[in-house]
């Protein structure tokens, strides 16, 4: 067939550089631990720095809590549980988390520019994807506040008591939000941490929290290293335990609990397949393996990082979506255009380039995207791997990084059992076009969130959690608050 | 010299005068006039079903979030509006403590609701085990456009207790005031009308019960009717409701709070889709 | 060669997702093009453009006093391209051919019974070789959509490559009139069908109905093209018409040509808006980005 001709001017255009302001932001450049409403030293008068990944540089310096901070903590939280929260109607208490998600409304643009400059996420995720979906979650919470007779039914619901909360860097804000909006709408008070390479969203809804009139020690936040959050996890006044993070560290919680009265949740890792049929709607099933594995950098317990595509279609698939790595944009998390931007941390990149050293060393194919990425801070190109197999590292350990390895299957019984044939089970896509495929596909994948033509949707309604070493319990919807009562 | 206020009624998002013309006055205690209101007629109504009609695609096609955020807001304008209420529920003859129970009732109903906008789906919906290889679930779904009868003895929350379990499911509604102290249901129609809630979700009439209500009870366009102890009205409602088959939902007395005022203005729905059987790959271990 | 119609290669990339096109049109749309992208991306816009005049009540001096803005889009400010094309009826062609002269701005004439469609065969090539024997440059042809909605494929098929045989030398935009369409399915079939039959252009809709040229119904239309291209190297261009009348829908637009196409197909040689307003739009962006004021449609000329 004969060629026509490609362009004979080919013109030139790029997006020019369009950063979003950062001057109406206010950031201390010294955060103390947030106490019973106060800004409290740390008793050991030590600090850490926290960093922007994508430039390397100090955004400010964080408290170190020990274990004699958090114990202030704790008896803060106990005795505005037993004085104050607990006698509150639920009525009042709802009344307090919807100033809350109301201020944090009114403030949404500089919580997204600092969850930015700390986490390495695009801008546009933060403004767009993680501050709306806090927002929203403190508003849904705060309606149960007042409600709870109906999520339990035939029970007189009692809150647990005082709440210890550790939560991870990927998302730092809306974590938070997933933690403490249910904790205090069924009755409890909280000591949270969070992550130490992203302190500073949370600390900033400490401000919020002491401008609403929460009344004093309802929410405490304690910044550290993981030294702190096993200061929580063993303090022993302390009666439930929610932890987001890896399955290791999980593991030593559950560990350190067992035969204690604290009650646990836990959100850990995965390793979810994402599933491609001959006949499902191509362009969007390549869009959702973006969602599944670029979004926020792979930072997402539930990414879909092993992808199954049908073998019939696999090169098709495969073309396309190589072709869409390229029009994404790696680069200055703040860049309103930027798709993808800065590895957390230097830990994670490390982590992230040994896998990609074992797929290379196991006989894994590789293919990065040809984008330019910026010489300082922390950055990783879309990368993905095919020629693999269930026996492959890289189809087995979690990366936690924007890299995807891709197996083809030949009928949907291999399918399944491959997808199950994991300790991990947090969340699966699946692609067709077929509804009663969909249906057949749901009821026999073992994960707790699955996603039928679409993936990485989130929403305050939605039960979230997973199975096996994914984790047990349910964040969101009702079922997100048998968590926080007995 | 003080502006007095011209009392109008909230039809599709403005607020008209009664086609009819018709007024009829409110006096005080010592028989002075606090107002002309407009003595609504049924082609009022007429308009008013149809405005809701036109709104509710709109209005139950918004996500349930929404609905919630926009119910929030409403309580945020009635409390900052709160001095404005207690002023004309003491004109009307509350004494000032009643007043400010009232309001604060009315204040945190709207709250209430708020808060069940995006749950009540939750709690009352389900996955039925049906004995064939098909996923059957069963969801609510609003019923349309509700006539509402405001509870007669007292001016809002006889009215806020009805309309937000009605929108905040979805519905829009078509409201008589109470006839003897309608003055806080036109304010309240600022309160809608200031709170993002689309024209037409709301519409607020005020008049003579015995004329609004037969002519709601009898419009083919109104899918339920919503009433508190009418007395004698009651059984010719509800004989009016038959020709379309009307929910009647007459109440001898509804409280300002509970589930079953949103349950109550919801249809279930229950959709069948097969699961495809293949092969032998099972979830067991 | 006689083209024949060939369902199972016309007819296999119709599922298409419509929640899942929405998410991916949202974020072209917060795509953020400033400075020097921006001037450039306008300055590409209204070269793009094909100026439309498609009334009941056009006369010689309505059709005259556009043809002259098509060339003189704000000659206060040196510097500015003209349009790509005027899109006149086919009683028009010779008015414009008049006026524009020797010009660069292209004539593009609308045929087959715009913009029903609903006439004979016959009818529908005199109107075309008529349009172009006055000397169109380009045809802007509609498909029979109620043979499509019953289903006659072959029929829809058929009548396009007839057309463009009409068209000699004159190149054919492909109306699929998508708002007639209703479904994105539908959609990629009529594209895949008009690429197939011999469009050189497809093109979303007449104009007269909403909607017209959604976001939607335009990514729809460029994967078609996208995946013709890759199968066989040959470029098709598009004309999204009716509904783009800022400049920033314009933009959103070519951020999804450059995405999904590439850099090749950003000339006025492969991608047109159909747009009668735009053009001062755009005007008054241009001037707000050298003068950092924002505009008053006063000062731009309406014709």
């Amino acid at each position: 067939m004969a060629k026509k001709n490609t362009a004979n001017s080919q013109t030139e255009w790029d997006y020019a550089a369009s950063p979003e302001s950062t001057s109406h932001i206010r950031l201390e450049k010294k955060y103390q631990l947030f106490i019973n409403n106060e800004w409290v030293e740390p008793s050991s008068k030590k600090y850490f720095p926290t960093i922007n990944p994508a430039t390397e540089d100090v955004l400010a310096e964080i408290a170190w809590a020990t274990d004699a901070d958090v114990d202030k903590a704790v008896k803060a939280a106990r005795k505005a549980y037993t004085d104050v929260w607990s006698k509150m109607s639920g009525a009042e208490r709802g009344k307090y988390i919807y100033r809350i998600a109301r201020m944090m409304q009114e403030r949404a643009r500089e919580f997204a520019v600092i969850e930015s400059l700390d986490s390495g996420k695009p801008i546009r995720e933060s403004r767009d994807v993680d501050v709306p979906l806090a927002c929203n979650h403190f508003f849904y919470y705060a309606g149960w506040a007042d409600k709870l007779e109906y999520a339990m039914p035939h029970k007189k619901p009692e809150a647990l008591g005082v709440a210890g909360q550790i939560i991870p860097w990927n998302f730092p804000l809306l974590m938070a939000a997933w933690k403490i909006a249910p904790a205090l709408a069924a009755g409890n008070t909280v000591v949270l941490k969070p992550a130490e390479t992203t302190s500073l969203t949370a600390l900033k809804l400490a401000e919020i929290i002491k401008d609403s009139g929460l009344p004093p020690g309802v929410v405490n936040i304690v910044t550290g290293y993981g030294d702190t959050g096993a200061a929580i996890v063993n303090h022993p006044d302390v009666d439930k335990i929610a932890f987001t993070g890896s399955t290791n560290v999980g593991k030593i919680i559950q560990r350190a609990v067992a035969g204690t009265h604290k009650k646990t949740t836990l959100e850990l890792g995965g390793k979810s397949a994402n599933i491609i049929f001959d006949d499902a709607p191509i362009d969007q099933a390549v869009e959702g393996i973006i969602n599944g594995i670029f979004f926020n950098q792979g930072h997402v317990c539930c990414a879909g990082s092993r992808l199954f595509v049908q073998e019939n279609v696999a090169d098709l698939v495969i073309k396309k979506l190589k072709a869409r790595m390229e029009s994404l944009y790696v680069g200055d998390p703040l860049d309103k255009n930027t798709d993808i931007g800065a590895i957390n941390s230097k830990e994670q990149l490390d982590t992230i380039n040994k896998y990609i050293k074992i797929g290379k060393a196991e006989g894994a194919e590789i293919y990065q995207s040809d984008c330019s990425i910026p010489s300082k801070g922390f950055f990783c190109k879309p990368t993905l791997f095919t020629g693999v197999s269930q026996s492959h590292v890289i189809t087995q350990e979690e990366i936690f990084g924007p890299v995807l390895t891709i197996q083809t299957f030949r009928t949907i019984d291999e399918v399944i059992q491959k997808a199950n044939n994991t300790p991990y089970g947090l969340a699966a896509g699946v692609w067709t076009d077929k509804g009663s495929r969909i249906f057949n596909l749901t009821t026999k994948l073992r994960a707790g969130v699955i996603w039928a033509n679409t993936y990485n949707k989130f929403d305050p309604v939605s039960p979230f959690g997973g199975y096996k070493e994914s984790g047990f319990g349910r964040e969101g919807g009702v079922h997100g608050l048998s968590a926080y009562l007995k | 010299m003080e502006i007095l206020k011209t009392y109008k009624i909230y039809i599709g998002g403005a607020f008209p005068r009664t086609e009819s013309g018709r007024y009829y006055p409110i006096v005080d205690a010592s028989g002075s006039t606090i107002a002309n209101v407009c003595l609504s007629s049924r082609k009022d109504v007429r308009n008013a079903v149809v405005a809701a009609r036109k709104a509710f695609g709109g209005w139950s096609e918004k996500t349930a979030f929404n609905r919630g955020q926009i119910l929030y807001r409403m309580a945020e304008m009635l409390e900052g509006r709160k001095l404005q209420f207690l002023e004309e529920l003491t004109k009307q003859g509350s004494s000032k403590e009643a007043a400010a129970r009232e309001v604060q009732e009315s204040i945190d109903c709207l709250v209430y609701y708020a808060g069940w906008a995006d749950k009540f789906q939750q709690i009352a919906s389900s996955v039925n085990p049906v004995s064939s290889s098909h996923f059957n679930f069963s969801a609510l779904e609003p019923m349309g456009v509700i006539g509402i009868v405001a509870a007669q003895e007292t001016s809002l929350i006889g009215l806020v207790k009805f309309i937000a379990p009605a929108i905040c499911g979805g519905n829009t509604a078509v409201v008589a005031a109470s006839e003897a102290f309608p003055l806080c249901a036109v304010t309240f129609a600022e309160v809608v009308h200031s709170s993002d809630v689309p024209g037409g979700v709301v519409n607020i009439l005020t008049g003579k019960v015995s004329e609004l209500a037969p002519a709601m009870a009898a419009h083919m366009d109104v899918n339920a009717l919503v009433t508190e102890s009418l007395g004698e009205l009651d059984k010719p409602l509800a004989l009016a409701c038959v020709d379309n088959l009307k929910r009647n939902i007459a109440y001898q007395h509804a409280v300002p709070q509970g589930l079953q005022y949103i349950t109550a203005l919801q249809e279930v729905k229950t959709t069948w889709h097969p699961i495809e059987q293949i092969g032998g790959a099972s979830s067991s271990y | 060669m006689k083209k024949t119609y060939n369902p199972s290669l016309m007819l296999s990339n119709t599922r298409i997702d419509k929640v899942g096109v929405e998410e991916r049109v949202a974020r072209f749309q917060t795509r953020s093009i400033k400075n020097e992208s921006k001037k450039q991306g306008l300055h590409m816009v209204l070269n793009m453009i094909d100026l439309t005049t498609l009334e009941g009540k056009d006369t010689p001096g309505k059709v005259q006093q556009m043809c002259y803005k098509a060339q003189h889009l704000h000659d206060v400010h040196p510097g500015l391209p003209t349009v790509a094309a005027v899109c006149v009826y086919p009683s028009m062609v010779s008015i414009a051919r008049k006026a524009l002269g020797n010009s660069s701005v292209k004539i593009a004439s609308v045929s087959t019974a715009f913009p029903s469609g609903q006439s004979t065969r016959e009818i529908k090539l005199a109107d075309t070789k008529f349009a172009v024997e006055q000397g169109a440059d380009e045809i802007d042809m509609v498909i029979s959509r109620g043979k499509f909605l019953a289903g006659e494929y072959s029929f829809v098929f058929d009548e396009i490559a007839a057309i463009k045989e009409a068209c000699g030398k004159a190149r054919l935009k492909v109306i699929l009139e998508t708002g007639e369409l209703c479904t994105l399915d539908h959609v990629r079939m009529a594209s895949d069908i008009a690429i197939h039959a011999g469009a050189d252009f497809i093109k979303t809709s007449t104009g007269k109905i909403q909607p017209a040229a959604t976001m939607q119904v335009t990514y729809t239309m460029l994967m078609a093209i996208k995946d013709y291209y890759d199968q066989t190297g040959i470029m098709i261009g598009m004309k999204p018409a009716g509904g783009i009348s800022t400049a920033k829908l314009a933009l959103h637009n070519l951020v999804m040509v450059k995405e999904i196409l590439g850099n090749p197909w950003l000339s006025n040689e492969w991608f047109r808006f159909g747009a009668s307003s735009l053009a001062n739009d755009v005007l008054m962006q241009l001037m707000k980005s050298e003068s950092g004021l924002y505009q008053s449609p006063d000062y731009f000329s309406i014709d």
